[in-house]
């Protein structure tokens, strides 16, 4: 074995005790007397509810949206397309925070419903959760779905148009063909990332009737400090986790369209009332994506150099966070990707996936059990938040690495072992020159993640060591929304800085 | 490297903030600890007569506290827990982590106070609290409630220990038909919130008609405020009672400290600050008598209110039942 085969397995073996071994530690952990009661079932029937529904409803809407882009050409699109990708990056209690602006009792859609002698709309509650989930996936699904319509080849709609046919006869033998390739797979990813959600049923769910299962583990954890509870708690949402993940793999067949010329697709079958109705939901789409933005921005601004001290320590400690945790996910994945390129193992890979499966609750809950007998837990939150988070972005950091070290391999490993560059030498002088860019992208986006993430720090911090999310989530619960909203444009800032940063950094100067 | 400079600066940061040699650390709930709750003027007076340094740690909601004591264990930075109430107080000693008292006062409690572990420093009456402005013809009763359609703000009992006095509340007042009571109410309720600020806060904001809080709290719209808008109804069935209390922490690095401080809570000095801070009634009635203003607060007819052996036993199956109503 060389010494990079030695850290991919270490890399994999600490993977692999980050979901299995904590998932263990709980599971022995979860003695007999422990039961669930009715509550904990109607948690796990509403988890699967509210992200089956989630899903249904992000995808319906993206539909229209993606064929309107898809088939529009007009200035700022490609800036839209990108911008439909920073949802992922966006703290998840920023967004709510937003939603809130707009869709709560005081928010701007009760004030103008208000004005026509209309009842005010509520967000908490089972309709806020979807909602929010909606808000961050209904972009995603629309990205997906954008690129099932730009995969169908041009030619395919020349073809169509010197036939005759008509729209709906485009949308029954292209599109709809189209979409029942890329939509179920779509809906899958959203079902699993709705499925593990935490902060936004913490905010927004209206007890008992809107509880997640990772609520219900935080709930067992800090209300009743019943570990065995959380530990079976945890175990089900494992098995959920992988069950819809597993699913996912197995739905996700790449379609085949045939070939084309990647000429700009040109439509035939255009009217006036198709162009009104793009514009309409594309309009739509951005003013229901912007606005909460919009309104965190403007209700932040006035407040942000003013805020209480312990918001800019939190802010503070969420930067170091940030970066330990950016850090820790490329020391994990780098190892990983090679030992995968290396081996040509797509074994290695998925298993490096597999944390996409895991909860961080039920992470941070077996870490608790490891180290509650020797360590006060508070003293590790900041630790242990940045490692889950590492974890965590573990799959979108080797979806970075992996294809690009392979490209690498494929060009230059024949001379690099011609020159005996292995080791470290091989590292600075071909993998970090060639991959600075994936691994920029990485960086930020793991650094982005952790940054507003608001999981395993609720569980385990108390005032002395909060991150700028739990800081900010304190706010909210205190009603200061002021300091809040100033907080949440803070929080907003640091996130979108991190990555850009990062990303900035992988293209400067970066091998072409 | 990032990383390992990162976790050695989160070592150096705890070691840092760990507790210097003359700190009483205080575990308490969140409002206590806020600019306009007791905790400012507590930490003042007490510092003033004890040389040392008085820290608060808020932990969310009363509730809450138990469950991050218990999770500390031993190793707790706690030396003193100040807002439990007698429905926790059973739980509580079963964990052992607390020690008795040597506090005699002249309590000033419609119950007679025997308990040997916890002193009690404040009292009131739950009640839903709502907006003259808004709400014309307040229910009077439970049944009152549950048939008019207003909208309500309620605490989780898990969590809160106003939620947990509701709970009982409807306890005491439907016993076995409980879970039917809580069905009827459950459609009213707009949502359960974490602690009592959440909610408290949600029904200023306008979220709601009726918040669940205490028949003390038009008080502090009155007096601080001076806005009479808000009041307390007293149910036909009468109102439960919260005793909230302190406890010394058996594994306290400070135990004299601690002891001091429990005899503060009984002192003139304490209780002189709760009523116009906490909004509540004070454990011991200070020499100058309540402030004015508490004469126009609600009375109820009735006082209910469990033992702290009756809550204790009746906790846990009360809040299952809760649940299983309330996520349906």
């Amino acid at each position: 074995m060389n010494r990079a085969t030695t850290l991919g397995v270490i890399a994999l073996g600490v993977v692999v005790c980050l979901t299995f071994g904590t998932l263990a530690a709980v599971a022995l952990r979860a003695d007999a007397v422990a039961r669930l009661g009715p509550a904990d079932w109607a948690a796990v029937r509403f988890t699967l509810w509210q992200a089956a529904l989630s899903a249904a409803l992000s995808i319906l809407l993206a539909i229209p949206v993606a064929r309107a882009l898809a088939r529009r050409r007009f200035p700022g699109r490609t800036v839209l397309v990108t911008l439909l990708g920073a949802p992922f990056i966006l703290p998840v209690i920023v967004a709510v925070l937003g939603l809130i602006a707009v869709f709560g009792r005081s928010g701007v859609v009760s004030t103008v419903l208000g004005a026509f002698g209309a009842e005010p709309v509520s967000i908490y509650g089972y309709h806020g959760v979807i909602l929010a989930h909606v808000f961050f996936n209904f972009p995603l699904a629309t990205r997906l779905i954008l690129q099932g319509w730009l995969s169908i080849p041009a030619e395919r709609f020349r073809l169509a148009a010197s036939l005759g046919l008509r729209p709906h006869d485009i949308a029954r033998m292209l599109e709809r063909p189209m979409l029942r390739e890329v939509v179920p797979g779509a809906a899958l990813v959203i079902f699993l990332i709705c499925l593990t959600s935490f902060a936004v049923a913490l905010t927004l769910g209206g007890g008992p009737r809107a509880t997640t299962v990772e609520l219900a583990i935080y709930e067992a954890f800090r209300f009743d400090f019943d570990l065995g509870r959380a530990a079976l708690l945890a175990l089900i949402q494992f098995a959920l986790g992988a069950g819809a993940a597993l699913i996912a793999f197995w739905v996700a067949i790449p379609g085949d369209m045939g070939a084309g010329l990647d000429r700009a697709i040109r439509r035939w079958d255009d009217s006036v009332l198709h162009r009104t109705r793009d514009v309409l939901v594309v309009g739509l789409a951005m003013l229901f994506l912007a606005l909460p933005l919009a309104m965190v921005v403007v209700n932040g601004l006035p407040g942000v150099l003013s805020l209480p001290v312990q918001v800019y320590a939190a802010a503070l400690r969420s930067i170091l966070v940030a970066l330990g945790s950016a850090g820790l996910t490329l020391i994990l994945a780098l190892p990983i990707a090679v030992y995968a390129v290396q081996r040509r193992s797509r074994l290695i890979e998925g298993l490096g996936y597999m944390t996409i499966a895991a909860s961080p609750l039920v992470i941070g809950t077996g870490l608790f059990i490891i180290t509650f007998p020797f360590i006060k837990p508070s003293d590790l939150a900041l630790p242990i938040t940045a490692l889950v988070n590492a974890a965590m972005s573990l799959p979108f950091t080797l979806r970075a690495l992996v294809p690009a070290l392979a490209a690498t391999e494929a060009n230059f490993g024949a001379l690099a072992d011609g020159l005996g560059m292995h080791g470290l030498a091989r590292l600075r002088y071909l993998w970090l020159p060639r991959l600075r860019r994936p691994i920029g992208f990485a960086l930020g986006l793991a650094g982005a993640l952790s940054m507003g993430d608001l999981g395993v720090i609720a569980m385990f911090a108390d005032t002395h060591n909060a991150t700028l999310p739990l800081q900010l989530f304190r706010l909210m619960g205190a009603y200061r929304m002021e300091d809040a909203a100033a907080a949440g444009l803070l929080l907003l800032l640091l996130s979108l800085s991190i990555f850009w940063i990062f990303d900035r950094g992988g293209r400067v100067n970066a091998v072409r | 490297m990032k990383a390992i400079s990162f976790v050695a600066g989160a070592a150096l940061a705890t070691v840092a903030s760990t507790a210097s040699a003359d700190t009483l650390t205080v575990y308490t709930y969140d409002s206590f600890t806020s600019d306009w709750g007791p905790g400012p003027a507590v930490e003042k007076a007490f510092e003033a007569e004890c040389d040392c340094d008085l820290e608060f740690v808020a932990m969310g909601d009363g509730a809450e506290l138990l469950a991050r004591l218990k999770l500390e264990g031993a190793r707790t930075d706690a030396d003193i827990v100040l807002g439990l109430d007698t429905n926790l107080t059973a739980a509580a000693k079963d964990t052992g982590l607390f020690a008795p008292h040597s506090v005699t006062a002249d309590w000033s409690l419609p119950i007679e106070w025997t308990d040997t572990t916890f002193i009690p420093y404040d009292w009131g009456y739950f009640a839903f609290v709502y907006d003259k402005e808004k709400v014309s013809n307040p229910p009077e009763s439970f049944d009152a409630l549950a048939a008019s359609d207003l909208s309500i703000l309620i605490q989780d009992p898990r969590s809160s220990t106003p939620g947990l006095g509701l709970l009982l509340w409807v306890k005491s007042v439907y016993g076995d038909k409980a879970a039917e009571a809580w069905a009827g109410l459950n459609d009213q309720v707009v949502t359960v919130t974490k602690g009592w600020s959440e909610a408290y806060g949600m029904f200023l904001e306008g979220e709601a008609d009726l918040v669940l809080s205490y028949t003390t709290s038009p008080a502090y719209h009155l007096i601080a405020e001076d806005d009479d808008s808000k009041a307390a109804i007293a149910f036909e069935e009468g109102n439960y009672m919260q005793i909230e209390v302190a406890g010394k922490v058996a594994s306290s690095d400070q135990p004299e400290l601690a002891d001091k401080f429990m005899a503060f809570v009984a002192s003139e000095a304490f209780q002189s600050i709760i009523p116009t801070t906490n909004w509540m009634y004070p454990a011991v009635t200070p020499k100058a008598g309540l402030p004015a203003g508490f004469e126009t607060l609600a009375q109820p007819g009735k006082a209910l209110v469990f033992s702290s052996e009756e809550a204790g036993a009746l906790r846990k199956p009360a809040v299952e039942e809760w649940l299983a109503t309330s996520a349906k």
